[in-house]
């Protein structure tokens, strides 16, 4: 029987796994213990809903809900001097929970710290747009868009980034294989000729070293050299790859002998 | 939305004839003065630039994808190729924020010797920004001195690990050698003479009334803006906000070392200008302090953590334990503890960070480069409106940005 394969994370797996072994956590401090995530804590609890909020290497992380993240955000500009949103993306746990998981990487330049706000959404839902607090997120929501196809609201301009504007599939959600999905593999073919040419053109080969020894216009054999363009792949019976052949003269006879030697 | 079709390959909807006064062209993603693989759309109002929009993606490796795909150590080497003028930020970036997730101590020799490849670095992605933003400006002989110096710079990274572009030179928990016999001669030899080839440069350009006609008042970002749109790097200190992850929240031995960070408030091309000289000059200051440090410190080069980091290669050849545990490592690789790490560095691009989700397997979950360039790419469309097209190269230019991590 072939082996199950889960289809909603197709990502490298681990090849050996113990049943028993228990991963680890970093360990999540209080936020207690410095002043100032304690009052960037409690600037953020007065106006939205703080869902967790602990401390994990140095940074604060706080979970809210995705409808307050404009709320949040602005809290963090205004009351907590993050004049910088650092980065912005997603996460993909829809094999898991459904959801996807959304950070906003902040940074105080003033007092040097860094807080990070995580939300959840799930598959369908959207985001508001945060370009009017920060501009980076005109880019970086983009980006969120193309590699998850998770839809921002009231973005000036939500189209694909990085991918052409005419692709198939988000390539950072989990479903999507490392190699690319069958549009992937037929995107040039497809674009340039019609999907009707995909069995004339033949998949795309990607050796770039690839050598044809029928294709007498871009290749030539040594010692088999054969008129440019000519067709033999039909006449030519099935011979040994040799690149080089060695004629042994008998000077004596005049007989002329190929070398067999090695 | 046009239909697609044989003759007329669908790209995007652009029309590019117009009745109005507007101009549109199509600028990259193979020109010369482009800095990689960058396309922009302009709309020209004679030769006045009334909207830009930069359209990226030509360079698209899927270098996130991978990451989930590839156990950490092989995932180094991926990282040269995102700037890939200055690998070894990168290389050092990733294996910070790794040794950050795990808690590891690295070595004091091995810090030494990052931190001048990083400074080294430093000095290598200045020089090639000096250069090619010389010659996109027009003084081509500066060119050809930069890319002298640069040479010199590589030489010493290629003594050291073997590589001149993509070095690779810094490992998870430490760096793989330590440095070979006379190289430290060898870098004070070229720290004394980086010094009069900087002032040379600072000679031919700083006064020089082209160059300054060319850059003076060109590309200004304000602050606000800067900060809006997540500037890092020389861009944020060319506005006046003196931020420098080096400083501010410092890592390796940056919090021991005595350096300068200079800013400045002119907000235009030039001030970036003054500022890439001043920070090579930081950078040797930096590079003198250390050479006397990596003679004070002990021989140790890699961290010790059975867990994570493969021992030395004369336990693995000598212990059985040894070589289990590098076995281990090698084909399943390292379970970094479950949790998430961003971990900030100062490329000499700007602010580069890889952001890592790790759910304890030997794959990050979700891995995010925090790429300076592509910021620095998204701020084009805001401040190229209003200027000129000769300055569109200029500035470009003068933003300095990699597409190998803006596309990544």
């Amino acid at each position: 029987m072939r082996k199950y394969t889960p289809k909603d994370n197709v990502q490298g797996k681990a090849k050996y796994t113990d049943r028993f072994w228990v991963a680890p956590r970093v360990p999540r401090e209080s936020f207690d213990e410095d002043s100032h995530f304690a009052a960037v804590h409690k600037a953020m609890n007065e106006a939205v809903d703080v869902l967790d909020a602990y401390v994990e290497l140095d940074q604060l992380v706080i979970h809210i809900r995705p409808e307050d993240n404009i709320a949040a955000l602005k809290v963090l500009k205004n009351r907590c001097d993050y004049a910088m949103c650092s980065e912005l993306s997603a996460i993909d746990y829809l094999a898991q929970d459904g959801e996807f998981e959304i950070f906003y990487q902040m940074l105080n330049l003033k007092k040097a710290k860094r807080t990070r706000i995580l939300t959840r959404i799930k598959e369908n839902q959207a985001i508001e747009s945060i370009v009017p607090l920060y501009a980076m997120a005109n880019f970086a929501e983009r980006e969120m868009y193309d590699m998850f196809g998770i839809y921002v609201n009231n973005h000036s301009y939500l189209k694909r980034i990085i991918m052409p504007d005419d692709w198939v599939g988000h390539p950072l959600r989990k479903t999507y294989p490392l190699q690319g999905d069958e549009h992937a593999a037929w995107y040039e073919v497809d674009k340039i000729f019609g999907k009707e040419h995909r069995d004339v053109i033949g998949p795309e080969n990607r050796d770039p070293g690839r050598i044809d020894r029928y294709d007498s216009q871009r290749f030539s054999r040594v010692g088999y050299e054969v008129p440019f363009g000519a067709q033999e792949a039909e006449s030519e019976t099935e011979q040994p790859i040799e690149y080089s052949k060695q004629i042994l003269v008998d000077y004596t006879t005049g007989s002329e002998v190929l070398d067999t030697r090695k | 939305m046009q239909q697609p079709n044989k003759l007329k390959p669908f790209f995007e909807n652009l029309n590019f004839e117009r009745d109005d006064n507007t101009m549109v062209i199509n600028f990259g993603p193979q020109h010369p003065s482009a800095h990689g693989q960058l396309r922009l759309i302009l709309e020209l109002e004679g030769e006045k630039v009334v909207k830009a929009h930069p359209d990226i993606g030509y360079l698209h490796r899927g270098v996130e994808k991978m990451a989930e795909n590839m156990i950490y150590n092989e995932f180094l080497p991926t990282t040269d190729r995102l700037d890939y003028i200055a690998s070894t930020s990168n290389n050092y970036a990733f294996a910070l924020s790794v040794e950050k997730l795990i808690g590891l101590e690295v070595p004091r020799r091995a810090q030494v010797i990052r931190t001048m490849l990083l400074e080294l670095n430093r000095i290598m992605s200045h020089l090639f920004f000096l250069a090619t933003h010389a010659l996109d400006v027009g003084a081509m002989s500066i060119f050809l001195y930069a890319f002298r110096e640069r040479e010199f710079a590589m030489d010493l990274v290629e003594d050291y690990c073997g590589a001149r572009l993509t070095h690779s030179a810094v490992r998870i928990g430490g760096v793989p050698l330590d440095l070979p016999a006379g190289w430290l001669e060898q870098l004070s030899t070229y720290i004394d003479k980086l010094p009069e080839q900087i002032k040379l440069y600072e000679d031919l350009l700083t006064e020089n009334r082209i160059w300054k006609m060319r850059l003076e008042d060109v590309g200004v970002v304000t602050p606000e803006d800067a900060l809006s749109w997540g500037c890092t790097g020389v861009l944020l200190r060319g506005s006046g906000i003196q931020y420098d992850v080096r400083k501010e929240e410092p890592y390796e031995l940056y919090g021991e070392l005595d350096f300068d960070i200079p800013v400045s408030d002119r907000n235009d091309s030039y001030g970036r200008y003054r500022l890439y000289m001043e920070e090579m000059k930081e950078s040797i200051k930096i590079l003198r302090q250390l050479i006397p440090m990596h003679r004070k410190s002990e021989p140790q080069i890699m961290a010790h953590n059975p867990k994570y980091i493969s021992a030395p290669k004369e336990e693995i050849m000598t212990q059985n334990y040894a070589l289990m545990q590098h076995f281990v490592l090698v084909t399943q690789g390292m379970r970094p503890p479950k949790g998430t790490v961003y971990a900030p560095t100062e490329s000499p691009k700007g602010e580069l960070g890889f952001f890592i989700r790790s759910e304890g397997e030997p794959y990050a979950y979700r891995l995010k480069v925090r790429a300076p360039s592509f910021f620095h790419t998204g701020i084009l469309q805001h401040i190229l409106p209003g200027t000129y097209l000769a300055d569109v190269v200029a500035i470009i230019g003068n933003t300095n940005i990699v597409f190998g991590e803006v596309d990544r």
